[in-house]
Formats: C-alpha cells, structure tokens, sequence
C-alpha cells in the first residue's frame, strides 16, 4: 500500500512537472522527454489506474453536424436574406413542420436512399424518423389539410446518415430551401416561374456564372424507351446517365453495359441522344426525330419543353437555360419537368450538400406525390425547387475573406463608456436611457473599466460610437460623443444625445 | 386464384364506377350504395386489402405552423430578436441532436424526457431538451471565457400528455445568455431588463418578474432545519406555491415527503414573503439567517441587483419572491421568472408554470462540467417561453380583427401612424419614407388604416407596416 501510495505521489509530481514545462513553453524534446517518464510511471500503477480521470473528453459535435458560429451565422442570415425576399416578391407564404414524421410517412418515398433515413430509438410510443426532406412533408400536409392548391417556401434542415467515408465531409445535417406551387393550372406557367425564381436567387447571390439545365422525365423514359432499354432496368440506367456531368460517356458506357447488363448497341442509341444539349432548337430538332416522335410520352415532354421555353423567354431568363438530355437526377417522384442549376466556375468542396458537382438549386414536376397521401388517391399536382444553401454558405464565406471584407456579428451603434472610475451608475442610466430609445447599445461589465479596454471593444467588435462619460462632462450637462473610425470627438448636450446617434447612425454607409 | 383475380377485378371495376359517379357529382345517397358495394367486395377479399393505410398527422406533441401561425411566430421573434440586438448579442446556431453523453447527467429526473435516436451503428445521439447544455458544450469545445449570445431554435422533451394536457414536445426556445468572468449583478441586471424589455413590447398584458437566489434558498431551508437530502424535494414543494395554497404545501411536505411540522412551520414564515428591496434589507436583519453565509450572499448580491435593477428603471417591475424555487439544477446564484398578471394557461403551450412566459438564473457551475480541465465559465440567461407568447398574441390579433398578412404587398404608410406620433420617434433610425406616391389604396388597405386612427398602432401592426413599407422597425413604440 505504502508502495503504491508512493507511486501515486511520483505520478502526481511528474504530472506536475509536465504541466510548468507546457506553461513555461519548453522545447517540445523536453515535454516529450518528461510527458513519456509520466507515462511509464502511471503504466506502473496498472492499466485501469492509469486511464484515470484523465480528462473527460472534449465534447464535440456528433459526427457530420456542426455549430454555426457567430460569423458563419451572418453570412447565414445575408443568404437567407436575397432568398426569402425572393421567394416572398413572388407571393409564396411560409410553413413549417416538425424535425421528425411518423415512420410510415416516410415510408416508400425515397427509393434505394430509404436506408439514409434516421430513425428516432422506439421508446414506447409512435416509431418516428427524421426528416430527410421538405417535400413529402409537404405532400403530407396538403394532404392532412386537404388543401388543393398554395404556392409555399420552407427553409429548414434535413437529416441524412450519409457515409462520410465515402462522401468526404458530406453534412448529415444540413439546410433546405424550397419553394413549391401545388394545383392544377394551365400548363408549364408554375414550371416557368419556378425557374424564373431560381435564376433571380442566383443572380442576386452573385456567386459566379450559372447554367440551368431542363430535361423532362416523360422524354427521358420515351428515349430509352425507343433506344430499347427493358423496364425493369429504367431506373438504373438513369442513374448511370446521370453521372456525366461528372465522367466520359465512355465510362458512363462501361457501366450500364459492363455493370448493368445493357445491350451495347442500346447503349450506343443512348449515346446519340444523351450527349446532345443546346436551347429551344434542339426541342425542335427532336420533334422531328423520327424515333422518338413517334413516342407518346416523349412527344409530351417535348411539347411541355417548348411552351416552357416560350415562357422563358417571355421572363427574359431563356439565355440561362440549357435543354439537357444527360440530366437523369434526383428522386422517384418526378413526373414531368426536372431542372438543375450548375455554376460554371467553382469547384466542389468538402463539407456541402451534395447536388452533384458544381449544382446549388435543383427541382421539378412531382404530380403523384400528394396522391400517395390521399386516402382517396386524389392528385395535387406540384412543381418546385430546392436551393442548395450549404454550399453557397461557404463560397460567400470564401468570397468575404478574399475581398477581406469584415463581417461585423453585432449590429451595436454604440458602446457607453466611462473616463475614470466610479461611473458605473451613470453609464447604467445612460445606456437604458439608449435602449428605451431603441438605440443599440452596450457597456462594459466592469465597475470601473480602462478607456482604453473599451476603445479596444470597440474596435474588435466594429462599433461605430462611443458615448463617453466624464467627471468634468457631467457637471457641464454633456457627453462626449466619440467616432471609432475617425477618433473625432464632440461635446453632445445629454438631452440631444438620442437625436445626435440617431442622425449619424442613419446616415448611409453610417459614416459615424 | 381464379377467383381471387376476378375479386380484384371486380374491386378495379367498382372502383372506378365509384369515382365515375363522384366525377359526375352523382347524388350523395347513389355514391355511398356504390362505396358500400366497393367495401362489401374488398372485404371478400380479405382484411388485409381492406386497409389501406394513410398517414395524416404529425407525431403526438408536434404540429405544423400554417401560414396564419407563421406569420404571428414571425412578428413575435421580430420584437425578440432586435431586443437581443439591441443589447449587442451574436447569434448562434447547433445541430439538433447531441452525443447522448453530452446530455447524460444534466437533467436529473427530468432526463427520461429526453428523446433517443436508434442506435444505428454510429454514435449514440439525442434530440436536444434544452439550448443550455449545448451552449455549455459549445464554449467548452471552442475554448471560449466569454460571449454575449442568442440563441432560437426548437427543443424536445418526450412529456407525457396524459399528465399534462396537450403540452408540446416539439416547441421554441428564445435564450439569451451572458458567459463570461465579470463584476458582479451586472450582467443578471442587463438579463432582467432585456426580459422587461420583450415583454413590453409583446403587449400581451402586465407582467411581474419574480426573482429569487438559489443561495437564499439552500441558507434558508438549513436555518429552518431541512436535512440535506430533502433539499431538493423540498425546494419543489415550496415551488408550488404560486399554484397551491401553503395548507397544501405544507401538507405535502409533512405528509409525503417526511418533513417535520416545525420545521415546515419555519419555512412558510418565509416563503410567503415577497416585496421589493426592503425586503432584502429587513432579511438582512433577520437574525437567523444572517448567520448564514450562503444566504447573506444571496442577500447581498440581490441588494445590488435592485440598485441596478433602479437604474434600469424595471425596479417596479421585479418582485424578490421567497417561494420561488425553480427549475433545474444547475442554477447556483439568482434565479427569477416572469409572470403574466392576466391570461390564464391555455392548452397546448408549454409549461414554465402557471401563467409564466420567461425564466432564468446563474448557472456557474455548467461549463466546468465539460472542460477537460474543469475551468469554469460563469454564466448568467434567460429563455423566453414563446408557445405561450404565441397563443396569445394570436387570440389577441383574433379578437382585434387585425387581418394578419401572409403574403407581402406594397402599402402607403405615411398615413398609418396616429398623428400624435411624432415623425422622428416613429421613423427610428430610417430616413423618410420610401414608398412610391400616387398609389391606389385596397380596400383592406383603408379599413387598417381606420383602426390605426381609432387606437394607438401596437407593435405588430406597426412592425407588420414598417416592414411593408420598407423601414426597420424598433423595439419600442
């Protein structure tokens, strides 16, 4: 017991020691030096002695979410800011639904991608999910609430247990933006606003050039179709017809006949058309293709294209657009139109929702959806789009840093501050005086703080004003009102003080 | 199998006379002989295919918010969220679930509420019950000693609605909280005017803030002769007196939960106190419990509290409660909650008590618990019970007749405010009105802007016009 007892005592001293060295900044030879005596010593006590109380882990987020810090914070809310303003010029209202839905909701909407669900541990009550989307949620509340038409925003995050391994840094948590019309209209006018919307979104957003790429579910199916794809392997050859945005045809080949067992001389029918890409004059050209004009659905999605392009022009958009027969994505549930946007320069990085690479909005024709809700199977067609905000987090956030620009995480005009000691209660007085007047501001919550330290705060923080109380400037009635910037200051009547902070914190640009 | 496939047929065929009939709105009475028909035949086929299942709600506890509701959610965190500007705070934002041993521990019974998520091969994750524990996490895990911060988003709890009569389990936290090593009371004084503050501003009725220390608390049941492992039973006992009378209180104490008669005796002598500062001052001259140290500093630290508390001009709001005894356990210093002095509980909000709409305290001792290190962070908050706040304004808004607005248009606004109001307080920091001239006015336009020359324009109608015509609005009115 002594023995042991001694040992405990040695390893508490060389744990000490350790810890003078790290304080004293040694050379990291000698830290080692030390930090591997401690280690044989606390081996010596035995296995379980030795893992002791040794410092509780640092917490962390769980893996594939993350916090929002103050800054990511305002680039979130300038994002949200262009996006909501434009969905809200358009006329949308704004819903909101629970994180989780019951089990059997989800249930059968999302394919192959049903096993990213998280389910939520029974205990004892209703078997819940998270929500993996904003879609079938809304499908189900149309259908709760038997609505058969609104047009709808819902910006909100989504859950999905991607493998990291196999996704790099892909979020398991991440934001939505949608924006969805349901009810039966005269054709392909929703489906052209929609577009008209994502591309004032991006526009507005300036994040670099954009291409909007169109394609339609019924033309897809007529093309294999005619090209002769079984159905049974419809689906699967979509995927595979899907990936070259991002790889050659001849890969894409490779798969579908390699993998998937497709014919290669269906595979090269394929090929002819889904390489092809332009504007309207393509939608022409195919009507006339000999093949596919004589497939019903084909000749549908190719009709609605064309009145689509019509639109786009009308709104001005039609030069942003690109019909593209490769564009296979997305989910089971499109029926008609699906779209995607791509910008032309920035490269994936890791950490952002995946939309495929260079993609930041995406959406479509989904008639059947709100069927499936139905108890009758009664139809809500709907079209929408879905802006990809993660990723265009982190490119303003890039694009702030390159121009150095400084994000300011507080909106505060002006710090009440103090020139000697002892002037605590007046600085209390002053600031609620200032709030009451809806001035934002701050102080120190020192009793008596340095000048300097609260020049400095304001510095730090980028808060344009300081209200400066004195001895002397109290028994003469007045304020010192300091600008940050300039390091002017004036004597300001303490009667006039509201008036004068707002008049300068009005000013555009706020040249305090 | 035969048989089975002309059934299905049949069922195909019977169907699609039924919608037929429904397409050609056929009457009622041939529709439902038809439907009786359909459900005779599916039935023959077999219970299973009887019973299509179709999943129309929200999980027990949760709801959607129309657009109706959303618009309210949106002016009511309109007036919080400039009110946490206002004071300088940032904003921050953390994920909805947390490692399960993030929250371990941190609940006391309160922790079989929390929600689980099904271990699915990773790491074992729970839906957050609070935005405390994870604000705690966050500073420990980013190494921070201070920061101003608010905080909105939704917290879960698996309440029991059984017990509790439609409380939520999917609902809105609003916390704001100050961390951070300082000079005393200041902080909890700024906490305490920024709660006066969004209160005022909601118009949602007279308010009191009760404040209390848990210091006073533990000092005072010590001195009455409360052992110390009942504190805590104790504590929530006494807590029940804003619901219940002292006879049931002290009934509870003494009958369930053990405590000796005199020594019940001795606490209500003082948790049925409450006052302003004088009330401090005359407790400091208790002769009892000024021989205890722990109360003497509550008393003391509250003293300074109420001088600030003048400054701010709130004195007249806050009342030192003695039966206040709130909540979790991990607040360690000034404790207060506020209270609606009219609109009794409703079904459906969440619960901080009977007519209670914010709360909060000192909580110095919740970081350390997630440093390696054991450093501590003291921190000072509050969190606005907005569920609540949410119903009302709704009704409130109902039976003003007020339209509320869910898309937006452009008004006039220049002819909205009571001419009493004068220009330059109305306009806040703006500069002069920026809507177009000549506009032609709607219908709904005019018949608001008869009701805002008939009474003094709230703060949602005037936040509501303010954002329509382009202005910011303030906190204030």
């Amino acid at each position: 017991m002594a023995e042991r007892a001694a040992l405990e005592e040695l390893v508490r001293l060389q744990g000490e020691r350790v810890r003078a060295l790290k304080q004293q900044k040694a050379s990291a030879e000698q830290i080692e030096e030390e930090v591997a005596k401690l280690l044989k010593l606390k081996a010596q006590l035995g296995p379980d002695e030795g893992k002791q109380k040794f410092v509780l882990k640092t917490p962390k987020d769980s893996k594939g979410t993350r916090d929002y810090s103050p800054r990511q914070m305002a680039v979130r809310e300038k994002v949200f800011d262009v996006i909501v303003s434009c969905f809200k010029r358009h006329g949308a209202e704004v819903i909101d639904t629970p994180v989780f839905e019951l089990k059997e909701t989800l249930t059968g909407k999302y394919g192959e991608d049903s096993k990213l669900i998280y389910d939520l541990k029974d205990q004892g009550g209703e078997l819940l999910s998270l929500r993996y989307d904003l879609t079938v949620p809304f499908a189900r509340y149309l259908a709760m609430n038997k609505l058969t038409n609104i047009k709808r925003y819902h910006i909100a995050k989504v859950y999905r247990r991607d493998n990291p391994a196999m996704t790099r840094g892909r979020y398991r948590e991440f934001y939505q933006c949608d924006f969805d019309i349901a009810g039966q209209f005269d054709p392909m006018i929703p489906d052209a606003e929609c577009l008209k919307i994502m591309c004032e979104i991006l526009s507005s957003l300036q994040i670099g050039d954009f291409l909007v790429k169109v394609n339609d579910r019924r033309i897809l199916d007529g093309m294999f179709a005619i090209c002769g794809v079984p159905d049974s392997k419809f689906r699967t050859i979509c995927s595979s017809v899907d990936k070259l945005d991002k790889v050659s045809w001849e890969e894409v080949k490779n798969e579908m006949v390699g993998e998937k067992g497709l014919a290669p001389e269906v595979a090269d029918r394929i090929g002819d058309y889904v390489q092809q890409h332009g504007g309207v004059s393509l939608v022409e050209q195919l009507l006339q293709d000999p093949e596919l004009s004589q497939n019903k659905q084909a000749l549908e999605g190719l009709g609605d294209l064309k009145l689509l392009f019509e639109y786009l022009t009308l709104f001005g958009i039609a030069d942003k657009i690109s019909f593209d027969l490769s564009l296979a994505r997305g989910l089971d549930y499109y029926t008609g139109v699906i779209y995607e946007a791509v910008l032309l320069q920035t490269p994936v990085r890791a950490g952002e929702e995946t939309l495929g690479v260079g993609s930041v909005a995406a959406g479509g024709r989904y008639d059947g959806l709100v069927g499936m809700f139905d108890p009758k199977g009664r139809k809500v067609p709907c079209v929408g789009l879905s802006i990809g905000v993660e990723r265009i987090f982190s490119i303003v956030e890039q694009r702030l840093e390159a121009l150095e620009e400084k994000v300011r995480t507080t909106e505060t005009q002006v710090l009440v501050a103090s020139a000697q000691k002892k002037l605590l209660e007046e600085r209390l007085k002053l600031v609620s005086e200032l709030w009451d007047a809806g001035i934002k501001a701050e102080l120190l919550y020192r009793k008596n703080p340095k000048l300097l330290n609260q020049l400095q705060y304001c510095e730090e923080a980028g808060i344009p004003l300081v209200a400066i109380i004195g001895e002397q400037e109290l028994k003469d009635g007045v304020i010192k009102l300091r600008s940050v910037a300039s390091r002017e200051e004036v004597d300001v009547r303490r009667e006039d003080l509201v008036e004068e902070i707002k008049r300068r914190t009005s000013r555009p640009l706020c040249m305090c």
